[in-house]
């Protein structure tokens, strides 16, 4: 389990979750040269004979000016082949490297389904332990942003129901950053999930930190009478319903669920029956999900121990409408994670 | 274009090889039909000049993936039959410690990344290892195994691209047997000739017959040789007969008995001891030692597999993560 030291490091800096991603990228490959970069747009047309100050460095710019430190070597631009890149990646982290691919959206990760399921999940195992995939696959999740039904899937079930795959969904830049440079270091195929609405938050780092491990939750305050566990995005909402519960005398706490896999059951387990009421939060379709599956393993660990049924929100099971109002309603909200925290003490 | 002669003892050796790999393949199918070998298993008898020339040309740090017919290539790539046979026996002392079986059988320590179940699944994971290669400036070569039906996948496409523009040093070799389980590649391939679709990636590419070894080795050491000058890719297309079904037991009702005779005819282990004979060299000695030495060692193998201990049931989902 976590301390709270992720938020409260002496000597912490604020920084966006967006350059908490690129200190993590620029520490890694200054410490270890086989870490390469491989996307659609990271080095953005950087090399290509345009100005390096117009290159685009990623969709949303995380990788934005490391072509310059790094060269073409490093910091590679990729056609739009989603299964082709993810199979290099695959390749390149059996042979030694140590790639970090970024697949732009999760909603193109189908596109790699087999390389990702197929070949960098069951590699180890197939070998019988022979080969290790020490690689990281990035990729932006997430509704809000009128993204429409394509670019909006955060596939954090879908990912964490393949063996094989670690995956990880920071929700602040201090998780960002440790936790990438964690996933980098790890010796296993790592899905690393950044929500698109977190880019721009902004939160303490320390950037002299090393990374942190995976497997932990994230304390992001304390309470006492029902623990909130959120993954990514929705834990930040989380903690803006919790401010809402406090002014109607509820003490919520809420905890990151940033590594979905491997999971800190044991500190789930531990927190929420403190507690005696727990909510689990997860931008994604309703059914076999992050919520139902956490919230079952939570249940058979402390049925008779709660006081009150697990709350689970999530979005509807539809894909992510486009217009507003609807897709405002498909997604999880804050009103919603109060109700719920609400329901588990008896109110509303 | 005739291919140059090899010397003769070079001859020799690859035939060597070839018949060992028909031996090992013979002896797996009949021993799948006893019925205590778990799974199904792909014969590669008929291919047996593809797997041995290209091999020729790599050591073990050079890197190969292969297919769901990827006995010829772990042979090729110097793995121990023994673990072999163990792994197909699903064995605690299997190559893979009875994780993989025959459809994933990997030999890391001699480069052999692995038999490769989902068609073209090897294909892009050679781009990567051949990316791997240039990266660390290592001088590694990696070659990729493939059947005809692999180039009908869109990976196979987006990863020729992809070592093209990179120039990576990778071979990708179509082992084209015209049959893609029981679909014709003249029904299901839009080209004649799989190779010319090697132009389309601004790669050299060829079309030899596998049923002459010196041509397939020739076409090989040029793409090797080029891969190995950093001067990128190469697609070899070496079209053969498959021998038998497409698994062990396989029936082969869709596949005309003509066509079935024409691989028995086209049989590259007959020709190429035909071709040494021709040459003054006593092939039917090196058949006769071949066989002796190979069979005494499958004899062992078989026997050591079926007496080999089960991997302990408690460890079922052992080696899913390293840490």
């Amino acid at each position: 389990m976590s301390t709270a030291t992720d938020r409260t490091a002496a000597g912490a800096v604020e920084m966006t979750f967006l350059d908490a991603l690129k200190d993590a990228l620029l520490t890694c490959m200054r410490a270890d040269s086989r870490v390469v970069l491989l996307g659609e747009d990271i080095a953005g047309g950087a090399g290509q004979g345009a100005p390096l100050e117009g290159a685009m460095g990623g969709t949303f710019g995380v990788t934005k000016g490391l072509f310059e430190e790094f060269g073409p070597r490093r910091v590679l631009d990729t056609p739009i082949s989603e299964a082709g890149i993810t199979a290099a990646t695959v390749g390149a982290a059996m042979a030694g490297l140590r790639p970090v691919t970024d697949l732009m959206w999760a909603a193109f990760a189908p596109k790699a389904f087999d390389e990702i399921v197929n070949q960098a999940a069951k590699m180890r195992f197939m070998s019988g332990g022979q080969v290790s995939v020490p690689m990281v696959l990035r990729m932006a999740v997430g509704g809000g942003l009128r993204a429409a039904a394509q670019h909006s899937d955060t596939h954090y079930a879908m990912f964490t129901n393949v063996p094989g795959l670690k995956v990880v969904a920071p929700a602040t830049p201090a998780e960002a950053r440790g936790l990438l440079m964690a996933s980098i270091l790890d010796d296993d195929p790592v899905v690393f999930l950044e929500h698109m609405a977190l880019y721009t938050t902004s939160g303490a780092v320390d950037a002299a930190a090393g990374p942190m491990r995976l497997g932990e939750l994230g304390v992001l305050r304390d309470g006492s009478d029902v623990t909130i566990a959120g993954v990514g995005h929705s834990a930040l909402m989380a903690l803006e319903a919790a401010a809402v519960l406090e002014a109607e005398g509820i003490s919520a706490e809420v905890l990151s669920l940033r590594s979905l896999q491997p999971l800190d059951l044991d500190g789930l387990v531990a927190r929420a029956g403190a507690t005696g009421r727990f909510v689990v939060v997860e931008e994604g379709p309703a059914r076999c999900s992050v919520a139902s599956d956490v919230a079952a393993q939570v249940g058979e660990r402390l049925f008779g121990a709660l006081k009150a049924p697990i709350g689970r929100v999530t979005s509807n099971h539809s894909p992510v409408p486009f217009s507003p109002p609807l897709e405002d309603a498909h997604l999880p909200s804050v009103e919603k994670v109060v109700t719920a925290a609400k329901r588990t003490m008896g109110l509303g | 274009m005739t291919a140059p002669q090899l010397p003769l003892s070079e001859l020799e050796e690859a035939y060597r090889r070839m018949l060992t790999i028909r031996l090992f393949e013979d002896r797996a199918r009949r021993e799948f039909g006893k019925g205590d070998m778990p799974g199904f298993v792909h014969s590669y008898a008929g291919a047996e000049a593809i797997a041995a020339g290209v091999c020729a040309h790599l050591g073990d740090a050079d890197m190969i993936t292969s297919t769901h017919r990827g006995h010829g290539h772990c042979l090729a790539k110097g793995v121990d039959i023994v673990p072999m046979v163990a792994e197909l026996y699903g064995r605690a002392n299997g190559l893979c410690k009875g994780r993989g079986g025959s459809m994933h059988i990997a030999d890391f320590s001699k480069g052999m990344l692995g038999a490769n179940a989902i068609v073209a699944g090897g294909v892009g994971i050679a781009v990567g290892a051949a990316l791997a290669a240039r990266t660390l400036g290592d001088g590694r070569v990696a070659a990729t195994f493939f059947g005809d039906g692999a180039t009908s996948q869109g990976v196979l496409h987006e990863s020729m691209n992809l070592a093209s523009i990179w120039r990576l040093p990778v071979v990708f070799v179509c082992e084209n047997n015209g049959w893609a389980e029981s679909t014709p590649a003249a029904y299901a391939v839009s080209v004649p000739q799989v190779s010319v679709r090697a132009a389309g990636y601004s790669m050299p590419g060829t079309t030899v017959d596998a049923s002459d070894y010196e041509a397939v080795h020739e076409a090989a050491r040029a793409a090797v040789d080029r891969a190995r000058r950093g001067e990128g890719p190469s697609f070899i297309e070496a079209t053969y007969s498959r021998i038998g079904g497409h698994y062990a037991g396989d029936p082969e009702g869709y596949r005309s008995r003509d066509d079935r005779r024409a691989a028995r005819d086209a049989d590259v282990i007959a020709r190429t001891a035909a071709v040494l004979a021709g040459r003054g060299s006593d092939s039917a000695a090196i058949t006769a030692e071949v066989e002796r030495d190979v069979v005494a060692r499958l004899d062992e193998a078989f026997a050591a597999a079926r007496a080999s201990a089960w991997p302990d049931a408690e460890g079922a989902d052992r080696y899913v993560y390293s840490n």
